[in-house]
């Protein structure tokens, strides 16, 4: 299957070209975030409150690691079921985040807010965290530490797999 | 009588755990890379590939399989001529699971409060079901229950005299509920008679079965192997990219139900189907 390398932070150009279906390896960072720091990311935007990074052109990868074992960058680190965070990621993209990296579908309100600000949307292999957690090449935890594996980490990944699963026209691979 | 100091419980909860999360059941690694070989759509037979490569990692380097590492579901089957000694066994098999998840650096994934008043989230107290048996062996299974798929398991009564393809088409109508954010290929339990809690029990009992080996009831394996067939018409496949593959396996068990009812639970699990059992 042909693989095709891209790199963050994402351009509108990259977001253009790539289509429903297509196999990414990802080089770059990820940052990220699942249920309770979305709430609290969604709550800064809202009080328009600095962000703990900046948003543009890049990824928010959902997922909770394990444990970062001795001598390891990180634990176990697969996606988790992103249609949890759908209530706050129209306002993110909006902000200019570009793309969301989980598993599984998205609302229609989503969906629309994909096609509207120019982004995309990708799935990771899910239940396949040993396997992922090679591909991250450093991890620190950037806010929230003390939510555990609900923190935000900031992840230095090489080849990260991903399959674009709603393009910047709003296909789904799903549908 | 045999004396059984709590202790060796604890000990055998432990490697049980860890080895539950860490080294994919034969059976479901055997049905991953035969779905593999079968498997013709590009996409689901990467998600396969990827699945399998997971797996070897994990075994390899003692990593969680999953990052859900699971709300552990613990069956012990106690023979009566047992006496523990030295504590309760509800604290032997919580200190195993904590001592296992803590060492492996596995999540901490249990609420305390379900109503989230409080944000208090430990590894433990996991589910315990103790059945009580002639003997005197101790029979332990540990099997974390990841919750993407748990979030999409159901029950349902229905009445005596539903007919099969009403209980095919509540399967299949499960499955595709499910979706792609459970993680298929799955693996469903089937629970069906009893009472509601019993049926839901059982089902979760069917996925520690040996996905390889033939239902010894001969209804009960033409039923699955139909079950199956129908819920792979739905071509949800690996992913949900599409393909043969949406369950890998269907097992049912059964127990006599009241004459006026039959509750069919349904436990969805993933590819990721983990448990460990041991006898002593």
């Amino acid at each position: 299957m042909k693989e095709i390398k891209i790199t963050t932070p994402l351009t509108k150009e990259v977001i253009r070209q790539l289509k429903v279906g297509d196999v990414v390896l990802i080089t770059g960072r990820l940052f990220t975030a699942r249920d309770l720091a979305h709430k609290l990311l969604f709550s800064s935007l809202k009080k328009k409150k600095k962000l703990p990074f900046n948003l543009k052109g890049q990824i928010i990868y959902y997922t909770g690691p394990t444990n970062t074992p001795k001598g390891k960058t990180i634990g176990s680190c697969g996606p988790t079921t992103s249609s949890r965070m759908d209530k706050f990621t129209p306002s993110l993209l909006k902000a200019g985040l570009a793309a969301t990296m989980g598993k599984g579908q998205r609302g229609q309100e989503v969906t629309s807010a994909i096609k509207k600000f120019k982004a995309i949307y990708l799935v990771a292999p899910g239940g396949c965290g040993a396997y992922l957690s090679k591909r991250v090449k450093k991890a620190n935890v950037i806010k929230y530490r003390e939510l555990g594996p609900e923190a935000i980490f900031y992840l230095e990944v090489e080849n990260f797999p991903a399959v674009v699963a709603i393009d910047s026209r709003g296909k789904s691979i799903y549908n | 009588m045999r004396i059984v100091p709590v202790k060796k419980i604890e000990r055998l909860t432990e490697s049980l755990a860890i080895k539950a999360n860490t080294v994919l059941r034969k059976d479901i690694m055997a049905g991953i890379k035969k779905a593999f070989l079968d498997e013709k759509r590009p996409l689901a037979k990467m998600a396969l590939g990827q699945i399998i490569q997971n797996a070897k990692i994990a075994a390899r380097e003692k990593l969680a399989i999953c990052q859900d590492t699971g709300l552990p579901v613990v069956f012990v089957e106690l023979g009566q001529e047992v006496f523990l000694k030295g504590g309760a066994l509800d604290v032997a098999v919580n200190k195993g699971i904590k001592a296992a998840y803590k060492k492996s650096g596995f999540r901490r994934s249990i609420i305390q409060d379900p109503l989230r008043g409080k944000k208090d989230i430990q590894f433990t107290p996991v589910v315990i079901y103790v059945d009580i048996k002639r003997g005197e062996k101790i029979r332990l299974t540990v099997a974390p229950k990841g919750f993407g798929s748990e979030n999409v398991s159901r029950i349902k009564m229905f009445k005596p005299t539903a007919e099969a393809e009403e209980i095919i088409d509540f399967i299949v109508d499960t499955a595709r509920r499910a979706g792609p954010a459970a993680c298929p290929p799955f693996i469903i339990g089937i629970g069906m008679g009893g009472t509601l809690d019993k049926a839901v029990i059982l089902s979760k009992k069917a996925l520690c079965c040996n996905i390889a080996k033939v239902n010894s009831s001969h209804i009960l394996s033409r039923l699955e192997g139909k079950v199956l067939k129908e819920v792979n018409k739905i071509k949800l496949g690996p992913m949900g990219f599409g393909g043969k593959h949406t369950a890998l396996a269907v097992k049912i068990l059964t127990d006599p139900t009241h004459i006026a009812g039959l509750p069919v639970a349904i436990s969805i699990s993933c590819h990721a189907t983990r448990s460990a059992t041991a006898t002593i």
